[in-house]
């Protein structure tokens, strides 16, 4: 009943104009931050962009390790899928790395590593797609974020990420450790999500 | 003759303290977005007036694309529902969440839900209803009202919020630390999300071409509150359209350094159905209902450029009324310039409730400078002000304007007048004993007449550009 009666109200609202607004034609280019985008090549502009957000790049899982190791996240989450290529030489390195998570157990993981399938150099975010990432929870409820990047999926621009977003019901874009500054505007990393959103990049 | 407006009276009571903490809180949003704008775009003008242009196209073409957007949701095994009126709104969401028999569930911030008073309604139905955003949370938890678009608790100092967690057993002890408020928000409302049976979302834009929502949140609360429940409920007012996912650049770049000064919100989740069958996290339902509460009303008047708002808080950070008379005093979920168009119309059937604040404002422009969307809001406040004088809405503040008329239209009496304004200064108008004019006074303060300067001024000019105009005849202005 609500349906039509807000069509018909639409209709009469949108047909007593005397003039329809056309739809901007406009490029993309508008949109890009020449700033931003400023390096050498996408690897430099993302990893630039993603430390002014308070995000860590890493390249290499010793890297990880020593970083886990020093911070005292001892314990966490890991892919299936990634196990081999990650999880092994983490518990190599005396890390606890499990590759089932439980949702009774939410607070034990202190690391989730889990997939992304995209990042955008512009504005140094990550992209997690439902279709490729393992486990949302595990992403969400460790202190530590570890996504998992290939090198040749980073996206130039925002928009570019948006010309791809693909056929996934839910993707997310994460950039940096989750915040707020909601009291007196102080910020204050690690509200509900990761206090240290990391992008390992293979 | 001279009594006070509505606003005016809330904008007295609010305490030092509180002011203190709208005005900071104001300033420092309005100086990131200006830093963070000029800094990444040459030309950040040319990217608003390009979304509101995408806004206004969609607004005409409405209809069409809000059946797009329902073939889309649909063709995805999304529930779409219509909800004419707040009413109808809350009976849709009690509906679906009794069918789903959800009677516990979390919310992340949704200014179309402050606006339907959806918790209340959902409290008195059994369901509880827990915000999951940090300042709603603090909201909740004092009862309160939020006070801003997306800083809610701007009016609260840490003080406060350690003494509410305290006493609501948030926290065991008094702690005013940011960071062990934050912490303890993050203990308390995780087991709350595991818990949930539901999530109920905003959407800060929906495409129509593919029928994503987008939600923007900087905690991640969003994405946590749906993470572990079946059911998702998105609430999304008619007026969050956009024709397509393409056109989410401009708004995304504009969006977060509008509303907090930053490149991107930290979390934007796009949602166009239930989860992946591969993921073993979030929905497995979801709805979307669109909310009309007005805003069809809004579209057939000629206010319409309101609904382009993408509810960012850049006209209520930057408008020198909202800084001193905080978002309260303009007594609906919209303060500030945006509440000052909005309300008077979305709450049309109480208008003359709501006629003084278009009153509220300077008109002094700021607000469609900052505006993402480039809404010409000075233009819209007169508008309503002319609506509110032609339906008679009462005014309380409003000075008797004939005697100024007559003055205004005859040179005569004006040039007497000039002269009796100088006069005045000389009289000691504080203690006369003329009740109207001690009204007027005790709250203002009436500068030195200089009556006549304009005048003088504009003779003398005539005087100069004849003997200018005679010298250089070629130079003469049609």
């Amino acid at each position: 009943m609500s349906r039509a009666a807000i069509l018909k109200n639409i209709a009469a609202a949108t047909s007593a104009l005397k003039t329809k607004a056309p739809r901007p034609d406009y490029d993309a280019a508008i949109t890009h931050s020449a700033p931003k985008l400023a390096g050498r090549d996408l690897f430099e502009v993302f990893c630039r962009n993603l430390a002014a957000v308070n995000g860590r790049s890493m390249q290499s899982v010793a890297e990880l390790a020593a970083f886990l190791t020093e911070s005292g996240q001892t314990r966490g989450y890991c892919d299936p899928a990634l196990y081999e290529r990650i999880g092994v030489p983490l518990a190599a390195a005396g890390l606890t790395v499990e590759t089932t998570y439980e949702r009774s157990r939410y607070d034990d993981y202190q690391f989730g590593i889990t997939r992304a399938s995209g990042a955008i150099a512009e504005s140094g975010t990550l992209i997690l797609d439902d279709d490729a990432t393992s486990r949302r929870l595990a992403a969400l409820s460790p202190w530590v974020h570890v996504a998992v990047l290939e090198r040749g999926t980073i996206h130039r621009t925002i928009a570019d990420a948006l010309a791809a977003l693909g056929n996934s019901p839910n993707i997310i874009w994460v950039t940096g450790p989750s915040k707020t500054a909601d009291v007196e505007g102080i910020l204050i990393e690690g509200v509900h999500g990761p206090g240290e959103q990391i992008a390992l990049v293979m | 003759m001279f009594g006070t407006q509505l606003i005016d009276d809330y904008a007295r009571q609010i305490s030092d303290e509180k002011q203190a903490s709208v005005l900071n809180g104001s300033a420092s949003g309005t100086e990131k977005r200006y830093q963070v704008l000029h800094k990444d775009y040459a030309d950040p003008d040319a990217l608003r007036q390009l979304a509101g242009a995408i806004k206004d196209h969609t607004l005409h073409h409405l209809g069409d694309y809000l059946q797009l957007a329902e073939q889309a949701l649909t063709a995805r095994g999304v529930q779409v529902h219509f909800a004419e009126t707040d009413e109808d709104a809350r009976q849709t969401i009690l509906s679906i969440l009794r069918e789903a028999q959800v009677t516990r569930l979390t919310k992340s911030k949704s200014m179309a839900a402050e606006e339907i008073h959806l918790n209340a309604f959902l409290s008195e139905n059994g369901v509880e209803c827990l915000e999951s955003d940090l300042g709603e949370f603090i909201i909740q938890l004092d009862d309160d009202i939020p006070s801003h678009i997306v800083k809610p608790i701007i009016h609260k100092n840490r003080r406060g919020i350690a003494e509410t967690f305290l006493r609501e057993g948030v926290a065991s002890d008094y702690n005013d630390d940011p960071q062990t408020i934050t912490r303890r928000a993050r203990v308390f409302l995780r087991k709350k999300y595991m818990d949930a049976q539901a999530c109920i979302t905003g959407a800060n834009f929906l495409c129509a071409d593919s029928g994503r929502l987008v939600v923007v949140t900087n905690e991640g609360n969003s994405r946590f509150g749906l993470a572990p429940v079946p059911v998702h409920i998105a609430l999304v007012g008619i007026e969050k359209l956009i024709p397509g996912e393409k056109d989410l650049a401009v708004f995304l770049n504009l969006l977060g350094r509008s509303a907090t000064g930053q490149q991107l919100t930290v979390y934007t989740e796009f949602i166009n159905g239930a989860r992946s069958a591969t993921q073993p996290d979030g929905p497995e339902h979801m709805h979307v209902v669109f909310l009309d509460n007005g805003r069809s009303n809004v579209l057939a008047s000629n206010c319409r450029e309101i609904l382009r708002c993408i509810r960012c808080g850049a006209c209520q950070n930057v408008c020198p009324i909202y800084r001193q008379a905080s978002g309260h005093a303009y007594r609906s979920p919209y303060g500030g310039p945006i509440g000052a168009v909005l309300s008077p119309l979305l709450f049309g059937d109480r208008f003359p409730e709501f006629a003084d604040l278009p009153k509220a404002s300077t008109l002094c422009g700021a607000c469609k400078e900052v505006c993402p969307v480039n809404i010409p809001i000075p233009d819209l406040l007169l508008r309503l002000r002319d609506k509110a004088k032609r339906e008679s809405v009462p005014s309380p503040a409003a000075l008797p304007m004939a005697p100024f008329a007559a003055l205004a239209t005859s040179p005569n009496l004006w040039r007497s007048a000039m002269v009796m304004s100088k006069v005045m200064n000389h009289l000691p108008l504080e203690v006369a004993p003329i009740k109207p004019l001690q009204d007027w006074l005790g709250q203002r303060t009436l500068p030195p007449s200089k009556g006549g300067e304009f005048r003088k001024w504009m003779k003398t000019r005539k005087k100069t550009e004849n003997l200018k105009n005679a010298a250089l005849p070629d130079r003469r202005l049609d």
